[in-house]
């Protein structure tokens, strides 16, 4: 609505955009020493990647989303809706726990895991859902609609309408509603609606298609309650704006408990939601090294795999110009991971930037390191955690071990000084009869393990 | 709406192929078919046998993996056309092969991934050799759209953006102008798919286009027999039919196109004012 037409950025390096991207308010708290602040950039564009690839139908409604959006920003009694269900319904702020017997397995560096899996619903999702069903709300919209893999989103998407009494339909791949029939049941147990997705892949990717099939007919009376940091604009910077409050929590935890800043700030990537809100809170800080972790799936040279920074190429898919997994002739490839939660071909557009100038560091973790991180915490520490966030913890691990090896070259002070931060984005319980099959803990013939080997996920 | 004449070095094609039907008094009739369904051959003929049996423009569509716009019937035969191993190149085997057969104005509607991958100006050098007018560009909005108009002036090729029931008088403003060759009026709020009537909203939309400047404004989605085409005829310069088509193809293979073709264009005729 307030931008230009005359101010799209072609493909290729462009100052402009680049200055656009910065052009983000910096925060007070911690003015950066001459370079612009990355905490707060406002979209359209993050360097080259962003804007909306959009069919024009769509056009109006993410506009009128925009100046909802920004007017809702500024309005206090807004902030103070999000704040006061942030703590009297999710239960924020999350807690800061170090994890001192699983970092024994890190190099011995010291490691502290931000507990989104303690929230309500039982992960970060939480975040995103209620900010958008109250600008639903604002809008006049009656009706939201939301797509899911595992069923994570679509779960917490369900909640907040329930909570706010908006009609709640959700978009689910047919092969995951079958694998994922519990959370069909949660979805449908707190009043929503769910739509089996039967066409192209029948996985999240398709979810979203038909989510926007959906959008397109209906937006007279409809929200779309998209569930990552990725989409057209305002989407990215919209998702990340409810999330920041993890990495404003979060540095403010650290300094208490410990007084200093962490080395480094470990988080996965699935549409890059998690770990932009936990991000946020340290991106202006150059001596905090920034982590994002992809699915490697089996591997990522077995093709089998979700890593999108790492081996995508720049593209356009629902809405926005990122990093893409695609074929030769521009057809979207089909990813792979353990966690269904990490299983997308695409990724926010603001990730693909921090990634071209080299601010965050994107790195490919196996389904098999995540399986032994996950086993490992629920060891050492009595916490399941959700599989995506075991791609985190493998991550850390790693992090770890490289902080520990350059303190023994001598290059760097004592491992046990170093700092790690982890988002635990959420909780295993979900994920149990996966790990179950993948450890091979359960009575070959029980039905438990025939629902396993369909990967469930509870 | 730079219609590419008036001393432009490049004559849209578009734009003379609805000019030729205004010249006979009727509105254009504008037809749909996914390339590679069910095979690149079928789509040649089936696009040589629409401009045989009264289509003035052809659209061939590129299959994608994921087709937001379109409704079940397309998505269905898309899906086909890749898995039977349809390469995005082959688009221009079927323009050329209308084309050299056809006075039809041939564009290719296309999601725009396929296009950034291949590299814009490479794919619109090539569709320009292979004969074609333009590009249809449904998730394309004139706002990303800076490489396109540079490659499309470069190449002489149209550029045909949606407007839509939603938007705004300033978009519409700016899309037509963006636009050259014609303006493709979505006529309702959803997914192309046949409807049993047309929207009412169709009529504001061209309407709205023409005003802002619009010199043909062509009518799609959900457009599927004879009696819509004569509706639709009676206010914009051309009707766009789809699935219909798609269907006719797949129960019927190029016979089917054939005669639904001839149908449809009975409707093109305005009614005497
Ligand atoms: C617990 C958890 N973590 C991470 C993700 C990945 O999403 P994002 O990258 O948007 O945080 C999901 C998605 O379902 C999730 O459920």
């Amino acid at each position: 609505m307030v931008r230009l037409m005359v101010d799209a950025p072609a493909a290729g390096s462009d100052e402009s955009t680049v200055d656009a991207f910065l052009q983000g308010g910096r925060p007070a708290e911690h003015p950066a020493q001459g370079e612009p602040s990355l905490r707060h950039a406002p979209g359209p564009y993050f360097g080259n990647y962003g804007g909306r690839w959009m069919p024009e139908s769509l056009i109006a409604a993410l506009d009128e989303l925009e100046d909802t959006f920004e007017k809702a920003k500024a309005d206090p009694e807004f902030t103070a809706q999000i704040a006061d269900l942030n703590k009297n319904y999710s239960g924020r702020p999350s807690l800061l726990t170090e994890a001192k017997r699983f970092a024994e397995h890190a190099g011995g560096v010291r490691i502290f895991l931000k507990r989104e899996d303690l929230n309500h619903t039982g992960s970060h999702k939480i975040n995103n859902v209620l900010g958008q069903a109250l600008l639903a709300k604002r809008m006049g919209k009656t009706r939201v609609i939301a797509e899911t893999g595992a069923g994570q989103h679509g779960v917490a998407s369900a909640t907040a309408a329930a909570l706010l009494g908006l009609e709640c339909v959700v978009y689910m791949g047919a092969e995951d509603c079958r694998r994922q029939s519990l959370n069909v049941a949660r979805m449908e147990l707190l009043g929503a609606t769910v739509i089996p997705v039967t066409n192209g892949s029948q996985t999240l990717k398709d979810a979203i298609n038909e989510a926007l099939r959906d959008w397109v007919a209906n937006v007279g009376n409809t929200h779309y309650l998209l569930g990552t940091a990725a989409g057209a604009h305002p989407f990215p910077a919209m998702v990340r704006y409810f999330h920041e409050v993890i990495g404003e929590e979060a540095r403010a935890q650290i300094l208490d408990q410990t007084g200093r800043l962490p080395d480094a700030v470990c988080a996965c990537i699935g549409g890059g939601s998690n770990a932009i809100g936990i991000f946020h809170g340290f991106l202006d800080d150059p001596s905090v090294k920034i982590y994002g972790f992809e699915a490697g799936g089996e591997g990522v040279e077995t093709g089998r795999h979700a890593a999108t920074i790492t081996l995508g190429k720049p593209g356009v898919l629902h809405g926005a110009r990122s990093y893409l997994m695609q074929d030769d002739d521009g057809q979207t490839i089909e990813s792979h991971s353990i966690s269904a939660g990490l299983d997308y071909p695409g990724v926010g557009p603001e990730h693909s930037y921090l990634a071209d100038i080299g601010r965050v560091s994107y790195e490919p973790i196996t389904d098999s390191e995540a399986m032994e991180a996950f086993r490992l915490l629920c060891r050492t520490e009595g916490i399941i955690p959700a599989i995506e966030s075991a791609h985190a913890l493998a991550g850390a691990i790693k992090v770890g071990q490289r902080l520990a090896a350059d303190a023994a070259a001598g290059k760097a002070t004592d491992a046990s000084e170093k700092i790690v931060m982890v988002n635990l984005s959420g909780r295993g319980d979900k994920d149990v009869a996966t790990a179950a099959e993948w450890f091979d803990l359960l009575d070959k013939d029980s039905p438990e393990a025939e629902i396993a080997k369909e990967g469930e996920q509870l | 709406m730079s219609t590419g004449q008036d001393g432009n070095q490049h004559a849209s094609k578009s734009a003379a192929a609805i000019d030729r039907a205004r010249a006979q008094g009727r509105a254009a009739l504008i037809g749909y078919l996914p390339a590679g369904y069910p095979s690149v051959k079928d789509t040649i003929a089936a696009g040589i046998a629409l401009a045989e049996n009264g289509a003035d423009l052809i659209e061939i569509g590129i299959p994608y993996s994921d087709p937001v716009m379109d409704g079940q019937v397309i998505q269905a035969a898309t899906t086909e056309a890749l898995a039977k191993g349809f390469h995005v190149r082959e688009v221009f085997d079927v323009v050329r092969g209308i084309t050299s057969k056809t006075d039809a104005a041939v564009l290719v509607m296309t999601y725009w991934n396929p296009v950034v991958r291949m590299g814009v100006d490479e794919f619109s050098r090539r569709l320009a050799e292979a004969g074609g007018a333009g590009l249809i560009t449904p998730d394309l909005i004139p706002d990303e759209a800076a490489e396109w108009m540079t490659a499309s002036d470069k190449y002489g090729l149209d550029r045909v953006f949606l407007v839509a029931p939603s938007s705004s008088p300033e978009r519409m403003k700016r899309t037509v102008d963006a636009s050259r060759g014609f303006v493709y009026a979505v006529s309702i709020m959803g997914v192309t798919g046949a409807r049993t009537s047309v929207s009412s909203a169709a009529r504001d939309v061209v309407a709205a286009a023409h005003a802002a400047g619009a010199e043909r404004v062509c009518v799609g989605l959900g457009v599927s027999t004879a009696s819509h085409v004569r509706e639709i005829a009676e206010y914009a310069d051309g009707v766009i039919v789809g699935t219909a088509l798609v269907a006719a193809i797949r129960d019927g293979g190029v016979d089917a196109v054939a005669s639904l073709t001839k149908d449809l264009s009975t409707g093109l005729t305005k009614e005497e004012a």
